[in-house]
């Protein structure tokens, strides 16, 4: 079975061969069956891998396969190589799963669209280069992955090139990522310098030889990866262009910014923990960004009033909770809420899609209100995963939520002023999230006319997706509960042969076995809950009760509401700090340095070549006589010099 | 025995005229003639010091302006019948697709 491994990655490849090479040569029906199957299989089959891995004892669970040698220079020495471990298992069936059913819904939400090849294409590219991401063997392999779905994110956020502020929006996701990925590689050259080798496994197992715990190098490596990271997974200080790549589709909003892409920085962290756990203050610095960025992409979202928009600071802030995850070195707990995440994430933004294709197209949530009645399917899924990411007890963001601010808390790297930020968060999140739900789907009916007499509920290719994941936000986190509930936590478990935070993962297990003092854990869980349950009343009374009470309450407050609206103003002062001066100096570079310097010297050249000419051309009068006469004068003067000097 | 020094008088007077001819004259069949009438001063000078000092280098120099003045001259002679027939003159100054 084992051999069939890259097979995974490798389907949805052929799927985009298919579609690609036959760009508009398709009928529609076949576009989407075979990117739909393609993508179906590799789920298929990745569950079979996933079974067979189980069948594994904990210690051996690892499958390995090296498909050919990509690069051997000199000791440089590259594979194609796939590893699936329990923690590339996690990462393909998420992938495959939640990116099959997005294809599905994709087949409806695209139907009207006449790039329809081509957006099928993407997709499945995405899917392949996403897959290749998770189970490369090696930093580098990890990196074509990394680009891959970069540059898809690029070509699908530009989906809809011809309009202006897609395109703008593409490039800047573009340009934003490359910062990021040159923080990568320069960190994945440390690795490479130190330890001679960027096999995952070689690494992971001489690093400690080969570093000083805790040295400058190590957290220089650490520092850098994460750079990488906070370009592709949206954090503090390059979140800036998750808000912008709204602008795509909003399937791909879902599969890309939502539930897998931007989740890789999290993958790429949890993968490299042995690296993370020798540097203490890398891992600090990612808890911080991580509880910062989760703090203020959720005020940002409190004033958003496009429904798109809300959700990608709220995906922005649950990134940052995965990073404050990872930051108090609790890996399981970051990937945990991966994909839990990607469960309810991506629902709510499939849910959101069914939504503006009711409106026909429009997303600002002020013309919406009332849509209950008209939509009940995407209503209820809706509400379910609204309900699971703000931490409603027994859905699946509760128990990962949860997790991660319970290990902030506890964790020897963690801190209670972390616990605390995420803990506001928690409310802040709840807040939004239900601001959005009451603002859509309740209250008065506030579109116009026309708008209103073309909702419909979406089709069958459509809701089906939603109801699988509201299935699966509800039923995800049962398979990783905290110990105080007395039961095992199989994820943390499954995970533990790969990323683990040493020590702490054994002091925790210690800690439940022995039946220790777990009221604490209970009040912070009590007291997040009753947050969160205040928060909802709250965002209940402002946006359905009273939408008065909150007009008013905007405008008592107006100068924080301009300031949340504006986004803090960020992306005016990356505008004035970073791209002006960049634009600044490239135009002196262009219009002085190329222009007139380089231009004019070649050009300046040719003039004053160009004016002794024409001087000298006259010359050459076309009168025989004339060349004659000077030639004897010449030899005049020749013989005279001869006779004379 | 005619001195050296007359040869060379004639030889002077002969070149000067031919020069003068080719710088005055319209006419290329004259610019023609003028020139082979410096060349023919040219032999008589070489003529005249071949015999003055007794030996035969002057000679053979000669001919060898003899023969090549009749190559050129059946050449040049072609060149300006061709020229005529396309432009239909003779005047030198008419003779100028190159000038600038």
């Amino acid at each position: 079975m084992s051999e069939y491994l890259f097979w995974i990655p490798l389907l949805p490849l052929l799927g985009f061969l298919i579609n690609g090479l036959l760009l508009g040569k398709l009928p529609r029906p076949v576009v989407s069956a075979v990117a739909c199957v393609s993508v179906g299989l590799s789920f298929v089959l990745s569950l079979l891998l996933f079974f067979e891995l189980r069948s594994l004892p904990p210690a051996a669970r690892e499958i390995e396969q090296v498909l050919f040698t990509w690069i051997a220079a000199g000791s440089f020495h590259v594979d194609i190589a796939f590893l699936l471990d329990p923690l590339s298992a996690v990462m393909i069936l998420v992938v495959t799963g939640v990116g099959f059913l997005i294809h599905v819904y994709s087949t409806g939400y695209m139907h009207h669209d006449k790039d329809f090849g081509r957006y099928f294409a993407y997709l499945n590219l995405f899917t392949f280069s996403m897959l290749t991401l998770v189970l490369a063997n090696n930093f580098l392999l990890m990196f074509v992955g990394w680009e891959g779905v970069g540059l898809c994110s690029y070509l699908l956020i530009g989906f809809w090139f011809h309009k202006k502020s897609a395109s703008d929006a593409g490039k800047k996701a573009f340009i934003v990522n490359r910062i990021g990925d040159f923080g990568f590689l320069l960190g994945m050259f440390i690795i490479f310098w130190q330890v001679g080798s960027l096999e995952f496994k070689t690494v992971m197992e001489q690093a400690p030889a080969m570093f000083v715990a805790g040295g400058g190098l190590i957290t220089a490596a650490c520092l850098l990866l994460f750079v990488g990271a906070t370009g592709k997974s949206a954090q503090i200080p390059l979140y800036v262009w998750l808000p912008d790549a709204m602008e795509g589709p909003t399937p791909v909003s879902a599969l890309i910014h939502a539930a897998t892409m931007v989740t890789a920085g999290v993958y790429m962290i949890a993968r490299s923990s042995v690296l993370y756990m020798m540097a203490p203050d890398a891992l600090m610095v990612v808890a911080i960004i991580g509880a910062a960025t989760a703090f203020f992409a959720a005020t940002i979202g409190l004033a958003q009033n496009d429904i798109k928009r809300v959700l990608a600071y709220s995906t922005v802030s649950q990134l940052g909770y995965m990073f404050l995850a990872c930051g108090v070195a609790a890996f399981g707990a970051g990937i945990f809420h991966l994909m839990t995440h990607a469960f309810f994430k991506a629902l709510l933004f499939l849910a959101a899609g069914s939504v503006i294709h009711a409106m026909s197209e429009k997303q600002d949530m002020r013309e919406m209100g009332g849509l209950k009645k008209y939509l009940p399917i995407t209503y209820m899924t809706m509400l379910i995963a609204t309900l699971a990411i703000a931490g409603i007890p027994g859905l699946s963001g509760f128990f990962s939520k949860d997790e991660i601010l319970w290990k902030a808390f506890s964790s020897q790297h963690g801190h209670w002023l972390l616990w605390l930020v995420g803990f506001i968060t928690a409310g802040l999140t709840a807040f939004y999230m239900f601001r959005l739900i009451y603002m859509t789907f309740h209250g008065k009916e506030r579109m116009d006319e026309h708008t209103r007499s073309h909702i419909h509920e979406s089709p069958r290719s459509m809701t089906v997706p939603l109801m699988a994941l509201a299935v699966l936000s509800v039923i995800g986190g049962y398979i990783g509960m905290p110990h105080i509930f007395g039961v095992t936590n199989y994820f943390e478990e499954w995970l533990a042969p790969v990323v683990h935070g040493p020590g702490h993962q054994a002091a925790s297990h210690a800690l439940a076995a022995a039946g220790a003092d777990t009221s604490m854990e209970w009040a912070l869980m009590a007291a997040s809950v009753i947050l969160v349950i205040i928060a909802i009343f709250v965002a209940r009374h402002f946006y359905n009760k009273k939408p008065e009470a909150a007009t008013a309450m905007a405008e008592k407050m107006s100068g924080m509401k301009t300031l949340l609206a504006n986004k803090y103003y960020v992306d005016e002062f990356y505008g004035a700090t970073v791209v002006r001066p960049i634009v600044n100096g490239s135009l002196f570079l262009w219009k002085f340095v190329d222009v007139v310097i380089i231009d004019g010297t070649i050009n300046g050249l040719a003039v004053i070549s160009r004016d002794i000419s024409e001087v000298l051309r006259y010359v050459q009068g076309g009168k025989v006589r004339n060349y004659a006469t000077v030639f004897v004068a010449g030899v005049i003067v020749l013989v005279a010099y001869f006779i004379f000097g | 025995m005619v001195p050296i020094h007359a040869y060379l008088m004639l030889a002077m007077i002969l070149f000067g005229i031919g020069a003068f001819g080719v710088l005055v004259s319209r006419n290329v069949i004259v610019m023609f003639m003028s020139v082979e009438l410096m060349l023919n001063a040219a032999n008589l000078v070489l003529i005249a010091f071949s015999r003055a000092l007794g030996v035969v280098d002057g000679h053979v120099f000669v001919f060898l302006v003899l023969a090549v003045a009749a190559a050129e001259a059946a050449v040049g002679l072609a060149m300006i019948i061709t020229i005529y027939r396309n432009r239909e003159t003779i005047n030198i100054d008419r003779y100028n697709l190159l000038k600038w």
